[in-house]
């Protein structure tokens, strides 16, 4: 994507100018305006607007309304949730992109669609899956319950360490990655498939054995790519809502991720904490924006 | 799996457990789930609840929240959601705790005084101030023209409460359960949106600003106002409403498993003590107990009120005809 993009501009600044930069000149400013009017009603306004109530009854509320035990337990739980999602779906992600773009191998095309299923289903389903498997009624709490379950012992450790599963932080962490499964791979895939087997080809051929190929050819060859990819799904894991919402069981200083906490706080007309909280995730939200664009400027430095 | 750690690890168990013991102060964690409505009374509640035990025992209580509709609620503690006790809108939740997941005795209502009720609510009408659609009793529910915000009565206890009062009245009015559903079948064509909880719908209601008239909750109702002021919104209260009995309950299984079921019965019981009884009131619920109930009972219309064993022979029975697969609420809301 980047590269196509700098290509183009790269042919604007040569002789003939396309014949997209031809048009009327009021053509143009409409066009400009309308985008512009758009981004300001969609975009900047519903952000301003969550910070001009977070700050309507003035600094002090605002700190006080961020200093909330449960608030800080969600923003905690939030940045926990990221901090395992990420990396699970960062190992995932390169795995499945580096089978699917550099080799065929039967099922190929199921992987792929497979892939592509969280994006596919509602969150909501995608919650509700997992309280299927992990709920008491579900297999995990038919295993717990069970008189004769197979491995006796861990059945006893699970039920002597308490584990829970859904309404607690692993199904929050479990639902979060599932959700955010196919940020990174779908970044990959379509990267490691134009640059093709080539490089890898060559680095074999003068001795390196698979690792080696790995990390000195493939890695350095994707890693905006990657980066790119680890941005996207760290902004949707911890934004993400429908599907930590039925996993997580409400539990206040307990299980409510921010975007979790948001919404209670909101509900109990506590507004100035409501948009604080809010608040924070637009700033985790703006912090990832402004790596995304560091990233694509230096991508776009390296290959000008 | 090795055993051999075993006898290890139990010894090391019941150190542990020997150093509990002997510490001074005990720090319990309950977990209560409860409906929507009840956020405010129970973050006093607990706080409440937390000195007294502190003062009669010497340790420290926690209790954690979790709010959403009664339904929904019900259905998270089936799924395996840790609630020491549950405080929910209607019995009806309950009972499908105890058949679903069988976590407490089926006859867990005679555990407590008044049907395991503390406080009683009854069902009025939200309107937006100076009544511009003249909103009076149930029969202007159903006139064209007229958005009612309620929530879905499959998830939503207030919702399933509201339901059955506007079908009872409907019932006594028109004299057949035929009359009855058809005037509930009218009245759900006019609700724009079935939100989950109470909360969400009175959120939809006041916030959002759509629909004329807001189902709701009493203590929803001036919980609204409260917040809002009178001069955004009125209190409609109808000829005739329903006695809602929101019971608790202490779900043996998990407080059994958790060694809380003394702390969590304490919980309770503390709702009908005097302190908890005028913390009910001042949340706008009904207390039950005659001195507190008489301290607030200005705050209250004197409405008629029905039970729901009068009109409809307890909740077991109501869920099944009305809000079961198939019931019909399912009847009358898929054909609309």
């Amino acid at each position: 994507m980047a590269s196509a993009v700098s290509s183009l501009s790269r042919s604007a600044g040569s002789t003939t100018r396309p014949l997209a930069t031809r048009d009327a000149l009021w053509l143009r400013y409409t066009l400009t305006a309308v985008a512009l009017g758009f981004l300001a009603l969609f975009l900047v306004l519903p952000l301003v607007a969550v910070f001009a109530e977070a700050f309507r009854r003035g600094i002090g509320a605002y700190f006080a309304a961020l200093n909330d035990p449960d608030g800080l337990h969600a923003l905690k739980l939030t940045l926990l949730t990221a901090g395992l999602a990420v990396p699970a779906n960062l190992v995932f992600g390169v795995a499945a992109a580096w089978c699917i773009a550099k080799f065929t191998f039967p099922g190929k095309s199921l992987l792929i669609t497979l892939i592509d299923l969280p994006f596919a289903v509602s969150p909501v389903i995608s919650g509700l899956i997992y309280v299927l498997l992990f709920g008491a009624q579900g297999w995990y709490g038919h295993y717990l319950d069970a008189e004769q379950p197979w491995l006796p012992g861990l059945q006893a450790w699970l039920i002597e360490q308490d584990f829970k599963i859904i309404f607690a932080v692993p199904g929050i962490v479990l639902a979060t990655t599932f959700v955010t499964f196919p940020f990174i791979a779908r970044e990959l895939i379509p990267l490691m498939q134009t640059q093709g087997n080539d490089e890898e080809y060559a680095a074999i051929t003068l001795g390196a054995n698979g690792w080696q190929t790995f990390w000195k050819v493939t890695l350095p060859n994707i890693k905006w790519g990657l980066f790119y990819g680890v941005i996207l799904c760290n902004a949707r894991a911890m934004g993400e809502f429908g599907a930590v919402s039925v996993v997580s069981g409400h539990i206040r200083g307990e299980t409510n991720t921010l975007p979790l906490h948001v919404e209670i706080l909101y509900n109990e007309y506590q507004f100035v904490g409501a948009f604080a909280a809010a608040s924070i995730l637009a700033l985790l939200a703006l912090v990832t924006l402004v790596l995304k664009s560091l990233v694509e400027w230096a991508h776009a430095r390296r290959h000008a | 799996m090795n055993f051999s750690h075993l006898p290890r690890l139990a010894s090391a168990a019941l150190a542990a457990l020997a150093l509990a013991g002997s510490a001074a102060a005990k720090s319990i964690e309950l977990l209560n789930v409860s409906y929507d409505p009840t956020r405010e009374l129970y973050v006093e509640y607990n706080a409440a609840f937390a000195a007294h035990w502190k003062t009669k025992t010497g340790d420290d209580v926690v209790v954690k929240q979790s709010h959403g509709g009664s339904g929904k609620q019900a259905r998270s503690v089936i799924d395996g959601l840790r609630a020491d006790v549950v405080t929910l809108a209607l019995a009806g939740d309950i009972d499908a705790i105890a058949k679903n997941a069988g976590a407490l005795p089926a006859d867990w209502q005679t555990r407590f005084p008044h049907n395991s009720a503390p406080y009683t609510s009854t069902i009025v009408f939200l309107v937006r101030k100076g009544n511009p659609k003249g909103i009076k009793d149930w029969d202007d529910l159903v006139k064209p023209g007229v958005a009612i915000i309620t929530p879905n009565p499959k998830t939503s206890g207030g919702a399933r409460w509201n339901y059955l009062a506007a079908w009872e009245f409907a019932k006594r009015q028109l004299g057949s359960d035929d009359a009855a559903k058809a005037f509930v079948a009218k009245l759900y064509k006019n609700v724009p949106v079935l939100d989950s909880g109470a909360r969400g719908a009175t959120t939809t209601f006041v916030q959002r600003g759509i629909g004329d008239v807001f189902l709701s909750w009493e203590n929803e109702a001036f919980l609204a106002v409260k917040e809002f002021g009178a001069d955004q919104f009125e209190i409609v209260v109808p000829s005739l409403s329903i006695l809602a009995e929101p019971p608790v309950a202490v779900v043996d299984k998990v407080a059994k498993r958790k060694g809380t079921a003394e702390v969590a019965k304490a919980y309770l019981e503390y709702l009908y003590s005097p302190e908890g009884q005028d913390l009910a009131g001042k949340h706008f619920y009904r207390p039950i107990d005659p001195a507190a109930a008489a301290k607030y009972a200005s705050q209250f219309t004197k409405v008629e009120l029905f039970t729901i064993d009068q009109a409809f022979g307890g909740w077991a029975k109501a869920q099944k005809a009305h809000f079961d697969d198939g019931g019909f609420f399912d009847q009358i809301y898929l054909k609309n």
